[in-house]
């Protein structure tokens, strides 16, 4: 048991979730207490104490579901009520029907009719066998070859005709309901159910792969970055869809976070008048002084977002954390541009759907002067003309969001070099990895002398720490000299 | 002491908690280990709970502190009474001073604060540090010596172990990242919102009077009000709030009205509820 769990802490490690070795202790202590042919006390035993954020929670049970899936379906499947034996014998007959020779048209039939009954009575017996089957038939698994389970669950699903069973369970449903309350109440439940059916087939096609390739190698094909370190600009439509469902907590726990740094940090001047009064409970013996509260000043910021093609997204979170913060600044403006620059701060407003947003904004806004290609010197140089005086003091956090990638374009190093001026600070940050810049059309080399900081950011966690150095400066940061 | 998460689930039922296999588990292995359990999830769903059940499961006392911006030592571990201390010095002002730093140093000035409390009780105790992310980083730092070794160290007194091991639960609605420090002591247990059968069976354990099938809808239909995207959606306290709420009404089908009537018990915000109430309403 313990290799296997040395293994275990090594792939959840892999993943990117830190474990300590304390940890790993008090795991293998945690398993001398329970029953370890259960696998609900085992995967509680793991998740209490090797996994620390609920936010990693999916990655662990993926895991787990690799390194502990031989024990699973024979502990599961130990009931023996009289009707799902009945119906597993039903489901083993047509398996020996379907195999005769007629091909596999009509036996997907009948496995469609039990799945229908399964869900319909509930039967969960029946469901676990009419699964297995399913896979069985279905799935065609190949030994040896390294592949990862999704192609597997997409032809069996297919197959199974899953969508056309929900159409039927939804009308089946539909018929008792009468309101849309109830119509709608119903289509959830078969929802729920037809993931329910899919959560088995995955399983079932993991515990397969594991037998044929052992956990490690099915992990490694299965294995996928935690959200926070999916690089936004290669992202897949799944994965962003991931980010955003993280974006909003994440950005409010930034605000907590920063809101009470800003509040404590050192300690104010002596308040005279409140010690002397609560010096007067203790005799006039001043035992307990008490202190201003400082009030730092909050910057005022200003985004200039490049939103062309694939960099679109991360200026999009870039904005969408900024804004969700933004009482943490006194002011923030945000500025959209491609080849042409516009302002774009009242797109945002409570509540807005950011992606929506962001679509208004290239069919609205001016952020295209001539062919719609990125040109950041002609962008920087319309700033500078339209927005500068207003919008840039010496009060103003200045971020420029993009890859530096101008097509070749004349870079216009002088206007980034007047917004700088004018700016408090300027920050750069480049959703490109480092070891590209200055390579192609890349011109990052020729600005970041003055920026006080280009950074490389990729994912939500540099983004998050970036934002956060941002809101709470620790010390003015260092011009150039002109 | 208990001898398997299932008889841990019966004892916690009886006392009015309904847990999951998982609560069951992780409350399981933290006794047998004696380590404490950090608790985390939305607001409402039975965090502080937990710790009140446990309290009664076991007979213990439950001794709660609770968390907030600008808690300190004073307020958490325990604090000089320095008027009492002013008082004693000031009634005998001849006294040679090396006694009196030895009488005012005593227990007898001693206020003590939850956590001590909790260390010094003759019988054990379940301590409940509550809201534990409202605290700054630097007062988790306080907490650490009490998780993992069970004594707080007293300058004037030395250091004072616990004669019984408290056991502790700390909850979290995860408004910060906690310190891999403090997490690293803790077993961790995440509570999210129930499944609908669970929370059925919640509904007719707190409101008995609650028929069966009123019970399930009122689950179903707080589990729609969740998936959608509302920015506080209602929890098990509120769904608690509705359901009792539908009995003074002598509601017993829900319908469309009857839910756009009454979503201002189950969602705190105006735009929640007019997004709620015209998408539960479509056709």
């Amino acid at each position: 048991m313990l290799g296997v769990l040395t293994g275990f802490v090594d792939e959840l490690r892999a993943v990117g979730i830190s474990v300590s070795m304390v940890e790993a202790i008090d795991a293998a202590r945690g398993l001398e207490h329970i029953d370890l042919a259960s696998r609900v006390a085992l995967k509680a035993v793991l998740g209490s104490t090797l996994v620390k954020n609920a936010r990693h929670y999916t990655a662990f049970e993926a895991a787990f579901e690799t390194y502990f899936s031989l024990s699973g379906p024979a502990a599961g499947s130990a009931e023996d009520d009289a009707r799902s034996e009945m119906a597993r014998s039903m489901v083993a007959g047509s398996i020996g029907a379907g195999g005769g020779g007629a091909g596999d048209g009509d036996s997907a039939e009948d496995l469609i009719d039990a799945l229908l009954a399964a869900l319909r009575d509930r039967d969960d017996a029946l469901l676990q066998a009419v699964v297995r089957a399913a896979v069985d038939r279905m799935a065609g698994i190949e030994a040896g070859r390294p592949v990862g389970g999704a192609y597997y669950l997409y032809r069996v699903v297919r197959r199974l005709e899953l969508d056309q069973v929900g159409v039927e369970l939804g009308a089946m449903a539909a018929a008792d309901a009468v309101s849309p309350l109830q119509r709608r109440l119903a289509n959830e439940e078969v929802a729920r159910q037809l993931e329910r059916v899919r959560e088995m087939v995955r399983s079932e096609i993991r515990r397969r792969l594991v037998a044929d390739r052992g956990p490690r190698a099915v992990s490694r094909t299965l294995r996928r970055p935690l959200v926070e370190d999916i690089d936004l600009v290669s992202a897949t439509r799944n994965e962003i869809v991931e980010v955003e469902r993280i974006v909003h907590p994440m950005s409010r726990r930034l605000a907590t976070r920063l809101s009470q740094r800003r509040r404590m940090g050192t300690r104010g001047r002596l308040d005279v008048r409140r010690t002397m009064r609560a010096s007067l409970s203790t005799g006039g013996v001043p035992v307990d002084p008490r202190f201003r509260r400082p009030r730092p000043g909050k910057p005022e910021i200003v985004l200039l977002g490049d939103i062309s093609g694939s960099v679109a997204t991360f200026a999009r979170f870039t904005m969408q954390i900024v804004f969700a913060i933004s009482a943490q600044f006194s002011r923030v403006r945000s500025f959209a541009f491609i080849d042409g620059i516009d302002e774009v701060t009242g797109f945002f407003g409570p509540g807005v759907d950011f992606a929506a947003a962001m679509s208004r904004i290239g069919a609205e806004a001016e952020v295209v002067w001539l062919d719609g290609h990125s040109d950041y010197g002609n962008a920087f140089a319309a700033f500078g003309g339209r927005f500068l005086e207003d919008a840039v003091t010496k009060q103003t956090t200045v971020i420029v969001t993009g890859d530096a990638r101008s097509n070749y374009h004349d870079p216009n190093v002088d206007a980034l070099r007047d917004i700088a001026r004018n700016a408090r600070a300027l920050f750069w940050l480049n959703p490109e990895s480092h070891r590209y810049w200055d390579t192609g059309d890349s011109i990052m080399g020729l600005y970041a002398p003055w920026c006080d900081e280009v950074s490389e950011v990729r994912n939500l966690r540099q983004l998050e720490r970036f934002v956060e150095r941002v809101a709470i400066p620790t010390t003015r940061p260092m011009r150039p000299l002109a | 002491m208990t001898d398997t998460p299932t008889d841990i689930a019966a004892l916690l039922e009886e006392h009015g908690y309904l847990p999951d296999e998982r609560i069951a588990q992780v409350v399981f292995l933290a006794e047998r280990l004696d380590k404490p359990v950090l608790v985390e999830g939305p607001a409402g769903v039975g965090k502080t709970e937990l710790a009140k059940a446990l309290a009664a499961v076991h007979g213990r006392r439950l001794i709660r502190l609770q968390c907030y911006e600008g808690l300190d030592e004073a307020k958490a571990l325990y604090e000089w009474n320095y008027r009492k201390q002013l008082l004693r010095i000031q009634s005998d002002e001849k006294a040679d001073w090396s006694e009196m730093a030895e009488d005012i140093f005593s227990e007898d000035f001693l206020l003590t604060r939850p956590l001590l409390e909790a260390i010094r009780s003759a019988e054990p105790v379940v301590l409940l540090i509550d809201e534990v992310d409202r605290v700054e980083m630097e007062t988790e730092a306080l907490l650490l010596e009490v998780l993992s070794d069970f004594q707080v160290s007293i300058p004037e007194l030395g250091t004072i172990t616990a004669s019984s091991r408290p056991m502790v639960l700390l909850t979290s609605n995860n408004t910060r990242e906690l310190s891999e420090a403090l997490k690293r002591r803790c077993l961790f247990l995440h509570i999210g919102y129930p499944t609908i059968e669970r929370e059925t069976a919640i509904l007719l354990a707190k409101v008995p009077e609650l028929s069966g099938g009123l019970a399930e809808s009122v689950a179903r239909i707080v589990a729609s009000i969740r998936s959608e995207p509302v920015r506080k959606p209602p929890s098990v306290s509120e769904s608690l709030d509705w359901a009792r709420t539908l009995l003074a009404l002598g509601i017993d089908r829900i319908d469309e009205t009857t839910v756009t009537d009454t979503l201002h018990v189950l969602l705190k915000y105006q735009a929640d509820v007019e997004k709620v109430a015209t998408s539960l309403t479509k056709t």
